[in-house]
């Protein structure tokens, strides 16, 4: 992924092609009501048909180390503390510290706060510090504000910014304002890389993951996520397989490539290549590279370092040679 | 089992077959396998198809056990009495079932298959009486050298996994898993392969005795489909070997699998026991953690 230049100004941070969809309100809602329907109960179907794949041996051995770089260890909780942090830092360098082969963690998402020591921990080991502003996980409150906390991340060293939208806006169809706001967050990340949150759980619809997934893209959004992981239901196979169609269309109109994040609610080995199977299903296998998808979890990476060592030892492996996180 | 009788408009009526499940985490799952094998009686007659357990299964179940472990050794002693003692009381109402199952299981007349589980429930209940006294006859206050309160306490060591005895169905089934529990571990258990009727029956006594879901985790099968599996599980606490009796070499390498994460073993025996006599502790103590308190005495 190329990262954009500093001085890229808003307008030219969005995709391109895009200017007449986005000059205004109206034209903004007439582009994404004008995008096909979801087929609530085909995208569903799908989903499912998709996560019954048997994934075995040397493919399953591939789709776990795949699985495993493409984690953001993340802790978002009120409870944090620089050791806590320190901790999960070290585990994403070295997730199973018995076996050298393992590969490190994509990143470490914490608040932002929290940047300074996950930045000083890892250094230079090529695992990246992801933060969430933008008054996560709620997004309520004042622009000035969410540019403020996103500054705030980038300064502290963040290289990647995940921001949530404005749910709000969106549900009662202001989408110039949420797109605004994204062009806005982009521009004050500067070299981050931006991840845009849509609280898949709060948008109703798979129409609305649609529209959002389009919106998020045309304001320049390098990735795409799912949820926070603060809200029942997070994230999902079928909204993650709708976002991957969204992303696929995207660079069929213009070239141009966006990851997806699914956040929340991913605990099993299985569950993970469940998705990997999806994303080179529907998306394509470009999209399987951390640069392009990447997994929001806590606690699916101590399954996916049990579900490794049980491949190479050939026996059961147990939460007591793991760390607590 | 069931014979043809004629329902009220003189049609012949169907056989309601029962399915021999597995028990897992509380429910009644088939093997994840989706494999069955031909149980006979035991003089070669079939009988029903159970459910073959594959190394899923036994997964599944360690999971389960593990998940209900702390639960169950958190309640306490008295309480796990009273739910070992509960089981009996099910199986005593569930007696003509049991009965019948070890009669055909193992060929045994009526009336010897009646005392053998008037055994087993005496032995429950026996067991039960044991949920709050191990404590004080395994631990106990100990004399020490210094200004010090030195106490010791027997625990749970954690999920054991359990080869039941092949030819004793239910006597020999309760008794190896009675002790395991009424301590507080959580048991996964390998029920006899050719006699496993008894061990369902003895599952759908436990689901319905406040035995809380993945306590005690029954699979029927081939003992050669699970045991291994469980024996290199890394996070089973201890394996019970019993129903490895008289295959030595089976059991060696079942040690050895266990010996990766020092489980605790309890060896198989050269030849299956004979059940009715007094068990004693010894089953009790093998699956136990002594932990001990140094307390300053106050000045």
């Amino acid at each position: 992924m190329t990262p954009t230049s500093t001085t890229a100004s808003a307008s030219s941070a969005a995709a391109g092609g895009f200017d007449d969809v986005t000059a205004s309100e109206s034209s903004l809602r007439r582009f994404l009501h004008g995008l096909p329907g979801v087929d609530q109960v085909g995208a569903e179907a799908r989903a499912a048909s998709l996560g019954t794949r048997s994934i075995k041996t040397t493919a399953k051995a591939y789709a776990i180390d795949l699985a495993i770089r493409m984690v953001d260890l993340t802790t978002l909780e009120g409870q944090d503390t620089p050791g806590k942090v320190r901790a999960l830092a070290s585990k994403a360098m070295r997730p199973d510290p018995a076996d050298p082969s393992c590969p490190p963690a994509a990143a470490v998402c914490v608040y932002p706060d929290m940047v300074g020591v996950a930045k000083e921990t890892l250094g230079s080991s090529g695992v990246n510090v992801a933060a969430v502003a933008t008054a996560f996980p709620s997004g309520r409150a004042a622009l000035d504000i969410k540019l403020a906390d996103t500054r705030d991340a980038v300064e502290a060293g963040a290289d990647e910014i995940d921001m949530v939208i404005d749910r709000g806006a969106f549900l009662s169809g202001r989408y110039l304002q949420v797109f605004e706001e994204i062009v806005a967050v982009r521009e004050a990340c500067g070299p981050a890389h931006l991840k845009v949150i849509f609280e898949t759980g709060e948008l109703q619809t798979y129409d609305n993951v649609r529209r959002a997934s389009w919106l998020a893209m045309m304001a320049g959004g390098h990735f795409i996520k799912t949820s926070t992981g603060k809200v029942q239901p997070a994230a999902t196979l079928p909204v993650t397989m709708i976002m991957l169609e969204a992303v696929r269309d995207f660079r069929a109109a213009t070239g141009q490539m966006v990851g997806v994040k699914p956040a929340g609610g991913i605990r099993s080995s299985k569950d993970a290549i469940k998705y990997l199977v999806t994303v080179n299903e529907v998306a394509g296998p470009d999209w399987l590279d951390p640069d392009w998808f990447r997994f929001g979890a806590s606690t699916l990476l101590n399954d996916l370092l049990m579900q490794r060592t049980k491949m190479t030892t050939g026996r059961y492996s147990g939460p007591d040679y793991f760390t607590l996180d | 089992m069931a014979t043809k009788t004629t329902t009220p408009t003189g049609s012949a009526r169907l056989d309601v077959r029962k399915t021999y499940k597995l028990y897992i985490g509380g429910a009644f799952p088939r093997s994840e396998s989706g494999h069955s094998y031909v149980v006979n009686d035991a003089k070669g007659k079939f009988l029903a198809n159970a459910a073959l357990a594959s190394r899923k299964d036994a997964r599944d179940a360690v999971q389960a056990a593990r998940k209900a472990f702390p639960g169950w050794s958190g309640r306490t002693a008295y309480n796990r009495a009273q739910i070992v003692y509960r089981i009996a009381e099910v199986m005593e109402d569930r007696r003509p079932q049991f009965v019948d199952a070890v009669r055909v299981s193992e060929g045994l007349n009526a009336a010897r298959a009646g005392r053998v589980v008037d055994e087993a429930i005496d032995r429950l209940v026996w067991y039960a009486g044991w949920a709050d006294k191990v404590t004080q006859v395994v631990g106990g206050a100990n004399p020490v050298a210094g200004p010090f309160f030195n106490l010791s306490t027997p625990e749970p060591t954690g999920v054991v996994a359990v080869l039941a005895p092949q030819e004793s169905s239910l006597l020999g089934l309760v008794s190896v898993v009675a002790p395991v529990i009424v301590t507080g571990n959580t048991a996964v258990v390998c029920s006899s392969a050719d006699r496993p009727l008894p061990a369902v029956t003895f599952a759908e006594v436990l689901a319905t005795s406040d035995v809380p879901g993945g306590v005690v985790n029954i699979l029927t099968g081939t003992v050669g489909n699970t045991a291994p599996w469980l024996a290199s599980h890394m996070d089973v606490n201890a394996i019970d070997l019993t129903g490895a009796a008289g295959d030595p070499e089976h059991a060696a390498r079942l040690e050895e699998a266990a010996a990766e994460n020092l489980k605790r073993v309890r060896r198989a025996p050269a030849a299956e026991p004979d059940w009715s006599l007094d068990p004693g502790t010894g089953r009790l103590t093998n699956f136990l953690e002594v932990k001990t308190v140094w307390h300053p005495v106050g000045l």
